[in-house]
């Protein structure tokens, strides 16, 4: 039959629902009747036999053409559902295995002295403290950088050579970055060494290409009128940066602060090798070892104490706080753009 | 400002020609330069502190070193650990991502897009501590099954030969949560450039009476192509530097081998590193840096590769 021809038919609107329907109830049959039944193995089966019984259906009515598209079309919704999978199973499970291991106690307390108990209120502490400092160093570095790339750089040798070694280092593994600290540290205090700035240099090393790239983004998208009409008022180029061009990017840039953080809040590998481990809290970032959520969870899950399933409690506790903090500084960062970005026309 | 018509010319040139450039300009600027130059040089630091701390393993006789091997031969097999790892994500991830972006950017209905591209950040931002514990304790135990019927029908290959671990610390669990963690990056670079595919290219092919289908495989994949290659190239540099899902997940015997379902594999350099650093003293500290150094090398090149890649489709 010749596809391309207008006498060809078309499928009746019903025709998905009934394919899947049709497929799942099929599946769900074969399946009972070998006796091996999942839900894992159901919904293979009933993707594979709709996805032969649309083709076969549709070939039949429509051509080879279009039977051809609703089988790829077929196949990218259930690839997009596939890659779906993890990410509920995911959410799911750390909120399902975390809870019962959150409590007051396990955010107001430390672990001094707590034989297979006591909270997590150091490591708690040591990740707002090691990532505050983190920040403090990585946002004005690399907002300044930004501010040199988009208003000073014109195409010099300098920007280009910034350009390039920012994507250097957005590839940095997060390890060697920890290592870094650790290598720096230890030839100037001796080897051994573990602090929680340690771990803030290390956390910097990641953020600062972050904080560059999304606030180049940011400032690049001011449009240029709104600079020369201020150089036309006889504004100084700073006092243009500092009023005219930042505030008009604000949302974006503090949106985009905020999700650099998103992304450092939660490193654990950097950490495991400057920040060391310690059961009590320590505020003092310049002063002996700090835990923090991230190498908490790992050294719950890796030492646990004498009893097991608490420890591991208190493991998926430690992760479930960190992706409530991860993903409220994401939905924050999210409020902030929409409510306070700026219209330009 | 006696110049201030001409608009075409930069500001701060005209300011300076004055010989009028005030204090403030001349602060600002500076600034902005010395923070353009610190990162140059924290970047230089990166590289010359690792190579200091490393150097003492390069130069000690291999008896010193842990294990009583050479460097190289130290090195090697949490090299190819780390390939591996990387690569059997990179293989799942890659198609898989490329649905995902072209589901997003052709076929999910418009008032999705908000919702979706939300979702996507978020399985980016997802610590990678989190990625370990669940692979660990959901994603291994429910991956026994599957591997022991990998074992029975598929063992003649090599990657299956078995014995399946009971588990589930397998190679294949760890590749598989890597694939999870890159295909958001992975994704996110094709749907980028999927989204900028030319509408003319992609209305004109509909308007001839193709399908939806032969309109994304005739104007969208040729334009992505080149996109979908940096795009894994990304995927696989962060999954070659992936530490905590793959420390936690795999149970290491240093040995070399493909065999992805067994209980013995190979280890990967940061997983290493995070094993062996926290209790390391001395010399072998020195040789976990040098370790270091060459998956910072590894990670390089790939990302240069990917880089160079984009930046020659961005000219054409």
């Amino acid at each position: 039959m010749n596809a391309t021809t207008l006498d060809t038919g078309v499928l009746p609107g019903w025709s998905t629902y009934a394919a899947a329907g049709g497929s799942a109830l099929l599946a769900a049959i074969a399946l009972l009747a070998a006796g091996s039944f999942s839900v894992a193995l159901l919904l293979v089966f009933t993707v594979l036999i709709a996805a032969l019984a649309t083709y076969a259906w549709s070939r039949r009515v429509e051509g080879p053409r279009r039977a051809k598209d609703r089988l790829v079309t077929l196949v990218i919704v259930s690839a997009f559902g596939l890659a779906l999978i993890p990410l509920l199973s995911l959410v799911f499970e750390v909120a399902k295995r975390g809870i019962p291991g959150l409590s007051l106690e396990f955010l107001t307390e430390d672990a001094r002295g707590q034989i297979g108990g006591g909270g997590a209120a150091h490591a708690l502490v040591g990740t707002l403290v090691i990532t505050g400092v983190a920040a403090l160093i990585s946002i004005p570095v690399g907002l300044m950088a930004a501010i040199y790339l988009t208003e000073y750089g014109g195409n010099g040798r300098l920007r280009r050579a910034l350009t390039f070694f920012v994507d250097v280092m957005t590839g940095i593994p997060s390890i060697v970055a920890g290592l870094f600290a650790y290598a720096l540290f230890a030839l100037i205090f001796g080897p051994g060494i573990r602090l929680g700035v340690m771990g803030s240099i290390a956390l910097s090393v990641l953020m600062i290409p972050i904080v560059i790239r999304t606030s180049e983004e940011v400032l690049k998208i001011v449009p240029n009128h709104l600079r020369e009409a201020s150089y036309a008022l006889g504004t100084p180029k700073w006092r243009t940066i500092t009023k005219v061009v930042l505030p008009t990017a604000f949302a974006g840039l503090v949106t985009g602060m905020m999700i650099a953080i998103a992304r450092i809040i939660g490193e654990t590998a950097p950490l495991l090798v400057t920040t060391g481990v310690v059961d009590s809290i320590n505020s003092n970032p310049f002063s002996g070892r700090m835990q923090n959520l991230a190498v908490y969870a790992y050294s719950e899950y890796r030492t646990p104490g004498v009893f097991k399933q608490a420890s591991y409690d208190r493991a998926w506790a430690a992760a479930l706080t960190l992706i409530v903090i991860v993903m409220v500084l994401n939905l924050v960062a999210r409020l902030i753009y929409r409510r306070y970005r700026t219209e330009i026309r | 400002m006696e110049a201030h018509a001409d608009t075409t010319t930069n500001a701060g040139q005209l300011i300076a020609a004055g010989g009028r450039r005030r204090w403030g300009d001349r602060i600002f600027s500076n600034v902005s330069v010395a923070a353009a130059l610190a990162i140059l040089a924290l970047l230089a630091g990166v590289a010359a502190f690792l190579l200091i701390q490393a150097a003492p393993a390069v130069t000690a006789a291999s008896s010193e070193l842990p294990g009583g091997k050479s460097l190289i031969d130290y090195i090697a097999p949490l090299a190819f650990g780390t390939v591996l790892a990387a690569t059997i994500a990179v293989v799942l991830a890659v198609p898989l991502a490329v649905a995902v972006a072209l589901f997003i950017s052709h076929i999910a209905p418009r008032r999705l897009l908000l919702p979706l591209g939300y979702m996507v950040d978020l399985l980016a931002a997802i610590p990678s501590i989190v990625y370990g514990l669940w692979g660990i304790f959901v994603l291994g135990p429910a991956a026994v099954g599957p591997m022991e019927w990998l074992e029975q029908k598929l063992g003649f290959l090599p990657f299956f030969e078995g014995p399946a671990s009971v588990t589930g610390r397998t190679m294949l669990v760890a590749g598989l949560v890597l694939t999870v963690m890159i295909l958001p990056i992975v994704s996110a670079v094709a749907r980028e450039v999927f989204s900028q595919a030319p509408r003319k290219l992609q209305e004109g092919a509909l308007a001839l009476g193709a399908t939806r289908w032969e309109m994304i495989r005739m104007t969208v994949l040729p334009f992505g192509k080149s996109s979908i290659i940096s795009g894994a190239m990304l995927g696989l540099g962060r999954a070659l530097g992936e530490t905590m899902a793959v420390t936690i997940i795999l149970s290491v015997s240093g040995i070399v081998t493909f065999n992805l379902i067994s209980q013995a594999n190979p280890s990967t350099i940061a997983a290493n590193i995070a094993l062996d650093f926290p209790e390391s003293t001395g010399l072998a500290i020195n040789t976990l840096i040098a370790s270091g150094l060459v998956l910072f090398a590894i990670t390089l090149v790939t990302n240069l590769i990917a880089r160079a890649i984009i930046s020659r489709q961005n000219i054409q």
